[in-house]
């Protein structure tokens, strides 16, 4: 095997140039700057765009603005950029623009440690929208998740049109690792759906059989309206209950009825396995070493590692849980997704390890926990 | 050409609000040029000022408050083609006021009409940015605290190269407008006029009015000679056409073995400018020199040059899960604040680790074998003690191999600091 020594934001960054994204725009915030420097050198060269919002408000409206153009966009921030992104992302939501969002979590709340990990805003991302439909987010492990979950990404910001957040940590961003390229298991590239040019475009309209309206670029022959109002098929705002009805329903749906689709994880099971240990982040990286240690130790454990945290996907969580008699979920904040875990699982003695002070989980704590 | 207008959608505004005025002669700027509608984008955000993308068949985009110029200017570098217009409210150019310096410095090519009718008509007619001190308005005597904005002057200051403040009553406004739409450049009309729903309540004001508290002002006019300069998206393309295309990340195919077959982990403990995370790097490319995979975990302050810097490292033949380390197999004690910051480390230490000390560090008790270095008396910087900790390694042999490290530097550098580095891991080798 011969390796490249890879940071975990340059791994986005390269991963979102092969996907295709020409369009990044951000405001500098460690620890997820380098992912902007590396778009201002991969880039520009590529005929690509890359530009220094004057805040993040910026950024994203300038991603927003270029994703309507037809460009694959992306912006990477922290959680303080997040809050600020907060107004944008329920409009990329609502008008169904897709858009790629990296966060490097630091430790919070507010400004809080610019250089130690954290994994605080899981809950915040899907919820810091106001209207309160779903989003995608998929949680990076490594730096080989870094570069192909950017990649699913970028396939289920086009496919879905909407915002996809990939979750990443301090500890993976700026920590840097040996990879194999050769080896990664690369999807094909999707591409938004386009309509028609040949007739007059309703924006929002949806073709039966389908949940997503297909797109037209603004700038296109054909007229393309888009709006951040309560809007109808041809996008002008409305007061129709009913259409206003079902069109949140549609939002909510294309997404929850998919997520089967892109359930991204790694299970280990072990049969006849008491216990189930679930880890997502830069966590499951201690929580792997202890399921090898538990394993050699002849008192193994099941192990699973969730890769796509929003929607939730229950199926996998169920699946994996069914003969574990006892469920462990170790998070790096104060227990995040441990509610989604103890509502999947209602039957099932759900225990949580947590921990927020900027320090990773070492495998000892979630050795403890399992075994406590 | 004809009328862009919407026949569908005729303008919703109140009896005689100036932005009907301004929406016709809007219609009439495009006719003048000929645009077709797919060659235009109206960009809009919140307040009667967006309902203007709706009155048009044009492309549209519409958003949240102030926000507008940040769509647009996405729009217009993804599209260089369309011709953008922006529509805000005095309202939007407050509460987006960091957007309009940016715009106005970026001068990217769009036009921005600012629909100056001061006040929030659509809330309530509370006070903005432009209400004068004295009006009587929704917001009570809030207004007459905060002093009112000259967007123009605020422009003109802010790098706009285009700059006209008129009245929304003028008769060749049509083309003004597309004076404007034509500039090359970032071009912001601020033209006044009268809110009948909400501002003229309680406050007298006329076209007339208008025209003579314009006159009281300085002019602007159009083009700022002093602010004219390359358009941004033209200017961007040209240097980024100059950027050189960046290689794919270099695999570094395995030539050496490493000295321990084992997994090996090593915390360098140093202090900012020490150089550490270089050093950090350059240990885990040597161990991909031999076909090792690797990690490197960073810990240091937000300071750039002030405070601990530690690097973490882990080589191993196989797949590494945690990337923390609790028991190192070598510390390298670089600096009193590395180690300070770290001497948790210390107590799980066993006979068989090895601490490389600078001379003079304190070291918290410990069971490792210390080997002490003196880099000060052999003429080192202290820049380079994170480096020559390296060579020190590999002249022992523990963890990295010469082979290893020289091959490492030679990947890394290029020219004299290449030089720089070899030469120091033969000096150190010789003794």
């Amino acid at each position: 095997m011969s390796y490249s020594l890879l940071e975990g934001n340059e791994a986005i960054a390269r991963g979102a140039v092969a996907a295709g994204c020409r369009f990044f725009a951000g405001y500098p915030i460690t620890p997820a700057t380098t992912i902007y420097h590396s778009m201002l050198n991969l880039l520009p060269p590529l005929g690509g765009i890359c530009l220094q919002g004057e805040d993040e408000i910026a950024s994203i409206g300038f991603c927003l603005g270029a994703s309507m153009a037809g460009m694959k966009v992306m912006t990477a921030t922290s959680g303080p950029g997040i809050s600020l992104y907060s107004e944008n992302l329920s409009f990329a939501i609502g008008s169904e623009i897709p858009i790629v969002i990296v966060d490097v979590q630091r430790l919070g709340p507010s400004t809080g440690s610019a250089t130690r990990g954290a994994d605080g805003d899981i809950n915040f991302l899907r919820w810091g929208n106001s209207g309160g439909l779903p989003v995608i987010v998929m949680a990076p492990v490594d730096v080989k998740d870094c570069y192909t979950l950017t990649l699913h990404a970028f396939n289920l910001a086009e496919e879905f049109r909407c915002p996809v957040f990939l979750a990443s940590n301090k500890e993976i961003g700026m920590t840097r690792e040996s990879i194999d390229l050769q080896q990664l298991d690369i999807p094909d590239i999707v591409e938004r759906s386009a309509a028609p040019a040949d007739q007059p475009l309703l924006p929002f309209a949806v073709a039966p059989g389908k949940h997503v309206p297909d797109f037209l670029p603004i700038g296109h022959e054909v007229l393309v309206r888009q709006t951040s109002s309560t809007h109808g098929a041809d996008g002008y705002i409305t007061t129709d209950s009913a259409a206003i009805a079902r069109n949140q329903e549609r939002l909510m749906h294309k997404l929850l009825s998919a997520v089967d689709r892109f359930s991204f994880h790694e299970h280990y099971r072990v049969k006849d396995a008491d216990t189930l240990l679930i880890a997502y982040g830069v966590s499951a990286r201690a929580a792997k070493a202890v399921f090898t240690m538990q394993k050699r130790q002849g008192n193994p454990i099941s192990l699973l590692i969730l890769k796509t945290l929003w929607p939730v996907p229950q199926k996998v969580i169920r699946h994996a849980a069914r003969h574990a008699r006892r469920v462990v979920i170790v998070e790096m904040n104060l227990g995040q997704y441990k509610r989604e875990i103890k509502r999947i699982l209602p039957r099932k003695s759900v225990a949580f390890y947590g921990q927020m002070d900027g320090r990773l989980i070492t495998p000892d704590r979630i050795k403890e926990a399992v075994n406590g | 050409m004809d009328s862009l207008l919407n026949p569908a959608r005729p303008p919703v505004l109140c009896p005689g609000c100036a932005h009907e005025r301004i929406t016709h002669t809007l219609d009439q700027a495009f006719q003048n040029m000929g645009l077709a509608g797919h060659q235009i984008v109206l960009v809009s955000d919140i307040g009667c000022s967006g309902l203007f993308d709706t009155f048009f068949h044009t492309h549209a985009m519409h958003g949240l408050h102030g926000r507008a110029l940040t769509y647009a200017a996405g729009l217009k570098m993804a599209r260089p083609e369309l011709n953008v217009v922006v529509t805000m409210g005095d309202g939007g150019q407050g509460i987006g006021g960091a957007h309009l310096l940016a715009a106005c410095r970026r001068n990217l090519n769009m036009t921005l009409l600012i629909l100056n009718n001061f006040n929030f008509g659509m809330t309530g007619g509370q006070y903005s940015a432009t209400t004068p001190a004295d009006a009587q308005l929704g917001s009570g005597f809030l207004s007459a605290l905060e002093r009112p904005l000259d967007i123009g002057e605020v422009a003109r200051c802010a790098g706009a190269p285009y700059v006209r403040r008129c009245s929304g009553y003028r008769k060749d406004l049509a083309h003004l407008i597309r004076e404007a739409i034509e500039y090359e450049g970032f071009a912001l009309m601020d033209i006044w006029g009268i809110c009948p729903g909400r501002y003229t309540k309680k406050n007298r004001l006329t076209p007339k009015m208008i025209d003579e508290a314009l006159a009281r002002r300085p002019p602007l006019e159009g083009i700022v000679p002093e602010n004219e300069r390359p358009e941004y998206g033209q200017h961007y393309r040209r240097l980024a056409a100059e950027q050189k295309k960046v290689s794919e990340p270099a695999v570094i195919e395995p030539q050496f073995s490493a000295p321990q077959k084992g997994r090996q982990e090593v915390v360098l403990l140093g202090s900012a400018g020490q150089r550490v995370i270089t050093a950090g790097e350059i240990l885990c490319i040597a161990g991909l020199t031999a076909g090792m995979q690797t990690t490197q975990k960073n810990e240091y302050n937000i300071t750039v040059l002030r405070g601990p810097s530690i690097s973490e490292l882990i080589l191993s033949p196989r797949d590494i899960d945690f990337s923390g380390i609790e028991t190192p197999d070598v510390l390298v004690a670089l600096d009193q604040e590395g180690v300070d910051r770290r001497r948790d480390l210390f107590q799980h230490l066993t006979k068989k680790s090895l601490i490389i000390r600078i001379g003079g560090i304190r070291l918290p008790h410990s069971k490792a074998r210390i080997h002490e270095v003196d880099f000060k008396a052999r003429g080192i910087k202290r820049t380079d003690w994170a480096l020559a900790s390296l060579a020190v390694l590999a002249n022992l042999n523990r963890v990295i191999s010469v082979d290893m490290l020289m091959s490492a530097l030679t990947f890394r550098f290029k020219g004299d600091t290449r030089q720089a580095a070899l030469a120091l891991v033969k000096q150190l080798g010789a003794h």
